[in-house]
């Protein structure tokens, strides 16, 4: 960022780009510590920590912090995991739902947070890493469930349809469940998390230098209007962060679930 | 594609590019979590869970124990009462059968009392009477006697002179008391 803002001032305003989620490392040369290598371990730690906390005293009657705990836990174990996968095998996956919706809420919230302000999943290695974690979690349990050719027949032919349509159904289906369904996952959570820093960035910085680095006075309000506007945007971008980090977890639910499933 | 943005970016670095380090590190990260929380979060959340339902259904359970019980204890209750009013009515008849039986008992008592009364006043009356009716009849004799005497020894002379001797005999008839008379 230092580097940009040194250009901005050379030549007028350059606009932020992919450029500036290319963050060197803290100490040394690797990506391990980078910044966002250090948030995505921090978030997990944060998790954890929260969890291990508000659940090593368990009572029958709560303190505030298991209460807190609690309803976190039970949001993720209740309102998505029973209700996609249903009451009975739906145990066996709450762990990786939980980890999964408070590690991806965490690192996304790590976005608007003061002086952390990045989401981590604006790296793409690390949504493709969950994206293809989960996609070889629901293929396996598809194929430890109905076998390699049980499994394959049950994602690509939909119940009830036969007939010529399916040379057309078979392709299709394989395409949208086997090979879309991880890059979608991916992309999804990248793509918001991306996009919604280079607003952020666009507009904070662009309204630093209407104030301080324009020529003319007139900019002045208009770079204080794009400040607020960076606030206003900030709040937006918590609903989305929130609303990724649910997605995602709810789709990978559904995934399950679909794998999990006698028939269509 | 890619290409397309790379070359659109002018040189700058493609985000859509993975880097194998950071997709490692992510997995680790991430599978240590879910191993944690698996193994360190999961059982005490669903214990707690769990031992609460549990709470939840024995209280019911004990609830409905308790009801029954209640329920039972009234029915017995109720029965004991109604047992105690059938118990009150029956000693209240029988105070008043035995009530009545004393009533007439004591009418029949008091009949006999009254008739033993007026038999034995009757007795006594007529024994005084037959008493009396012996003395009199002995006095009226010895009278009579007297009486008789007198008129014999005294020569009646005359009409007033036997008047005289008669109310002097009755004078001294009524001054003599009538019981030293025998």
């Amino acid at each position: 960022m230092s580097a940009a803002r040194q250009v901005l001032v050379a030549e007028g305003f350059t606009p932020p780009g992919p450029g500036d989620f290319e963050l060197p490392a803290v100490f040394g040369d690797s990506l391990l510590f980078t910044k966002p290598a250090l948030l995505l371990v921090l978030a997990a730690v944060m998790v954890f920590g929260f969890f291990l906390v508000t659940s090593r005293k368990m009572a029958m009657v709560p303190s505030k912090a298991q209460y807190a705990g609690e309803q976190a836990y039970s949001f993720v174990r209740n309102g998505i995991a029973r209700d996609i996968i249903g009451s009975h095998d739906f145990m066996k996956f709450v762990p990786l739902l939980v980890a999964l919706f408070f590690f991806i809420l965490l690192n996304n919230v790590f976005g608007i947070i003061p002086f952390i302000q990045f989401p981590t999943f604006s790296r793409v290695s690390f949504a493709y890493a969950l994206a293809g974690l989960i996609w070889v979690v629901y293929n396996g349990i598809g194929i430890w469930k109905h076998g390699l050719f049980g499994y394959l027949k049950h994602v690509t032919v939909p119940g009830g349809i036969r007939g010529p349509i399916l040379l057309l159904i078979i392709p299709l289906e394989f395409f949208s469940t086997v090979i879309v369904r991880p890059a979608t996952l991916a992309l999804r959570l990248f793509a918001n998390m991306f996009a919604g820093h280079l607003l952020l960035i666009l507009f904070t910085l662009g309204a630093e230098y209407l104030v301080f680095e324009a020529d003319k006075a007139a900019y002045t309000p208009v770079g204080v209007l794009a400040f607020l506007l960076a606030i206003v945007i900030s709040f937006l971008e918590l609903l989305v962060q929130f609303l990724q980090a649910y997605v995602f977890t709810l789709l990978t639910a559904m995934y399950i679930s679909g794998a999990f499933a006698e028939e269509h | 594609m890619s290409l397309a943005f790379l070359a659109a970016e002018e040189g700058e670095v493609n985000p859509l590019l993975p880097h194998v380090a950071e997709i490692v590190l992510a997995l680790v990260v991430f599978l240590i979590l879910v191993y944690l929380i698996s193994k360190f979060v999961m059982p005490n959340f669903e214990k707690t869970f769990a031992s609460r339902t549990q709470a939840i259904e024995g209280g019911l359970a004990e609830a409905e124990r308790k009801q029954a019980e209640a329920d039972a204890k009234l029915a017995e209750l109720t029965k004991q009462l109604s047992e105690a009013r059938h118990e009150a009515a029956r000693i209240r008849e029988d105070a008043r059968e035995q009530g009545a039986e004393i009533v007439v008992e004591m009418r029949q008592q008091a009949q006999a009392e009254a008739e033993r009364i007026t038999v034995h006043a009757h007795a006594q009356i007529e024994a005084e009477k037959q008493q009396v009716l012996g003395q009199l009849r002995s006095e009226v004799g010895s009278l009579a006697t007297g009486l008789a005497g007198r008129i014999v020894g005294e020569s009646l002379e005359d009409e007033a002179r036997q008047r005289r001797t008669v109310e002097r005999f009755l004078a001294e008839l009524e001054s003599q008391p009538i019981g030293q008379s025998s």
